[in-house]
């Protein structure tokens, strides 16, 4: 039904030009757009297709595992699923990919967002395209090399900015700690912020750039400054796009893998020491490291544990779009 | 130019063409033995994965016997035991590698895998591991099980506790922090440093055995190359990682303190002496041994770990056989074994070896 109305959408418009619609199929000339149209139905649906297929692959492999599961894998902080009485739960791995999700998109969206609007409305042009280009560039950089540059080289510098923050600010919970620094989820989140730092900057970037020249200038000509102009002319409408940029940067945060893997001592706990070493998982980084000598069971409960992951992503996903199509009206013909 | 352009298509064609035929050539001899000749060769290719931590020793091995042998590709995907021998049974690789001999559970499928035959456990590489510390000015550290079990459980804190200057009593021991590495991914050195710890510690090692580091706290890396690291980086750091990381890295190497006269150092021969304390526990040309992590003999390093290939007795596809028996009775000869020594591992004790060398032989 759904696929239905997407096929017919772009008709409507098509379609509105007069006599088109008697001679639409006869006519020799409207056979790339058929093509075209089919083309593009077949792609939507084998979207839809693969991911109704992962999902289902996620469920089929998953369901031995969790039946063999002797805790429950909602409750449960454990994961132990190799075992003959195997146990194991999604709650502490959950929980540390969100936290260090969440960390990473708070520490890379405002530098982003200051490098886009740099980029898009403050420097001169000799500087803009280049920098433009850096940003692209680092988006490029496969994450292998940052979970290395993570470990060999930040791993020692955010040490001492870990054992300053435990010094004078200790009394937050967040910055709790033994006196053990490094390999923290401090240290995945920032890997994983300057990761995604470059796929908001960018896109953000284009957006901003999208901005109507007539809405800038009359902010301008009712007498704002330039930041004022920022404010009430490109932001609102670089809003959704922004936001979609976001959710794209926030799947790959939550869904990374090897850095956070190389980087990251790993605890199956539920802490928000974010400072201290062995205090949390994340999913990706646990499938990772446990899948090479899983056997079938502990192999189902890592599939168990993707599907969690494919749904924390949807979930978020669906969020955003409910925020953007609020907004809709307010923005205008955007989306 | 259009002349020149449809000129190098057709010098495309035609080279891809004598490629494909090339190609074509190449497969039609996939296994030839001449069994008159000793030594002789077999070519054709063979797959195998499994256990990383025999890695390093079967690409040694295949680089020798490629350069023997030129028409013979052997190929050893370090995937780890687990998908190892899962690939096995799905009958994608001829053979596995595994950390460890098969599970009962995992026995049924592999012998189903092998049609007509059973699947067997060979002991083919092991390797000691090191209990690996970074102490500036400690040399000649000494542990013992029970030391080791506290240090890696958090019970130990720092390096000058009453216990481990109990051990050292000539060695002036810092009050630096101990920092306990263990590995973050789920691993077969894992797996016998806990079963040594399991053995020889029972009091004060009460967390099982398993891949899985089973200790609560502690600090964790990916791979033996992550451990190794981490220590080399942190002062008062200490893991365990095969001996060759350790040596690599130039970090302290701990001896052991087992019961034996005087605290056994770690060398290739310590190892293997500890390795023939072992028993065959498997029947027939199943040769899964049962370690003696326990062991008090002379000069014997009890905290080894012991690699198989895990391969068809019967039902090897025959396009194969050839080429997995060649290859095996390579790795299980005095000079397959002989070129471990330099990468860290222990060679087979002679009683093992020639067992291992009859069942290759007998696989059919």
């Amino acid at each position: 039904m759904t696929a239905q109305q997407t096929y017919d959408e772009p008709a409507g418009p098509d379609g509105s030009g007069g006599a088109l619609p008697q001679t639409r199929g006869r006519s020799s000339t409207r056979l790339g757009d058929r093509v075209f149209r089919g083309f593009s139905l077949g792609a939507g649906l084998a979207l839809l297709a693969i991911i109704v297929a992962i999902a289902v692959f996620l469920i089929y492999r998953a369901v031995p595992a969790l039946q063999a599961n002797t805790s429950g894998f909602l409750s449960s902080t454990d994961w132990d699923p190799n075992n003959p009485e195997p146990s194991f739960g999604i709650v502490a791995l959950a929980f540390g990919t969100v936290l260090a999700a969440a960390l990473a998109l708070l520490m890379a969206f405002p530098v982003a967002m200051g490098v886009a609007l740099f980029i898009s409305h403050f420097a001169p042009r000799r500087f803009a395209t280049p920098l433009g280009y850096v940003v692209d560039l680092l988006a490029a950089v496969p994450s292998v090399v940052y979970g290395l540059w993570g470990i060999f080289f930040l791993n020692d510098r955010i040490k001492d900015t870990s054992a300053f923050l435990h010094d004078h600010l200790g009394f937050v919970p967040l910055f709790a700690s033994e006196g053990i620094y490094g390999r923290s989820i401090l240290l995945a989140s920032v890997v994983l912020a300057i990761m995604i730092l470059p796929i908001i900057a960018s896109l953000s970037r284009e957006v901003f750039l999208q901005v109507p020249a007539a809405n800038q200038e009359a902010a301008l000509a009712l007498g704002a400054t330039r930041w004022e102009m920022i404010r009430i002319a490109v932001l609102p409408f670089g809003r959704p796009g922004v936001i979609g940029a976001t959710m794209l940067a926030l799947g790959r945060a939550l869904g990374e893998t090897i850095a956070v893997a190389l980087v990251l001592s790993p605890a199956f706990l539920v802490s928000i020491k974010i400072l201290q070493p062995a205090q949390g998982n994340t999913i990706a980084a646990n499938i990772a490291l446990a899948f090479g000598e899983a056997n079938p069971i502990g192999r189902g409960a890592l599939i168990a544990s993707g599907l969690v992951l494919f749904t924390i992503t949807l979930v978020v996903n669906m969020i955003a779009r409910a925020v953007i199509y609020r907004r809709k009206d307010f923005i205008g013909g955007t989306l | 130019m259009k002349l020149t352009r449809s000129g190098s298509y057709a010098g495309l064609v035609l080279a891809s063409a004598l490629s494909l035929t090339a190609c074509g050539s190449d497969d039609n001899g996939t296994v030839s033995t001449d069994p008159a000749a000793a030594g002789s060769c077999v070519s054709g290719s063979i797959t195998a994965a499994g256990s990383s931590a025999q890695k390093n020793a079967i690409d040694e091995w295949i680089k020798a016997y490629q350069s023997r042998c030129t028409g013979a590709t052997v190929n050893y995907q370090p995937v780890g035991s687990g998908a190892g021998i899962q690939q096995f049974i799905a009958g994608t690789v001829d053979f596995a590698g595994s950390d460890s001999a098969l599970k009962d559970e995992e026995r049924t499928a592999a012998d189903a895998r092998c049609k007509t035959g059973k699947a067997i456990d060979l002991p083919m590489v092991t390797g000691p591991v090191a209990v690996a510390y970074n102490l500036p000015g400690v040399e000649g550290l000494v542990l013992d099980a029970p030391a080791i079990a506290k240090i890696f459980s958090g019970k130990i804190t720092t390096w000058d506790d009453a216990a481990l200057q109990a051990l050292n009593p000539k060695t002036d021991l810092p009050s630096t922090k101990i920092q306990a590495f263990h590995r973050s991914d789920e691993s077969g050195t894992t797996d016998n440093e806990q079963k040594y710890l399991t053995a020889a510690a029972p009091t004060d090692w009460t967390f099982g055995k398993g891949k899985k580091f089973a200790a609560p706290g502690g600090q964790s890396a990916k791979g033996s190359d992550g451990v190794t690291q981490a220590v080399k980086s942190t002062e008062g750091a200490v893991t365990y990682t095969e001996l060759s990381f350790a040596e690599n890295a130039a970090l302290g190497v701990a001896k052991l303190a087992t019961g034996a006269a005087e605290p056994v150092e770690l060398t290739t021969e310590s190892a293997a002496k500890a390795v023939e304390a072992a028993t065959v526990e498997g029947s027939g040309n199943d040769l899964a041994l049962k370690l003696d992590y326990a062991t008090k003999a002379e000069g014997a390093y009890p905290l080894i770990l012991v690699t198989y290939e895990i391969v068809c007795e019967k039902g090897t596809p025959s396009d194969k056989l050839a080429l997995v028996k060649d290859f095996l009775s390579y790795t299980a000869s005095e000079d397959g074994q002989k070129i471990l020594s330099d990468l860290g591992y222990a060679p087979l004790p002679d009683s093992i070896r020639t067992k291992v060398a009859t069942a290759v032989e007998a696989l059919a």
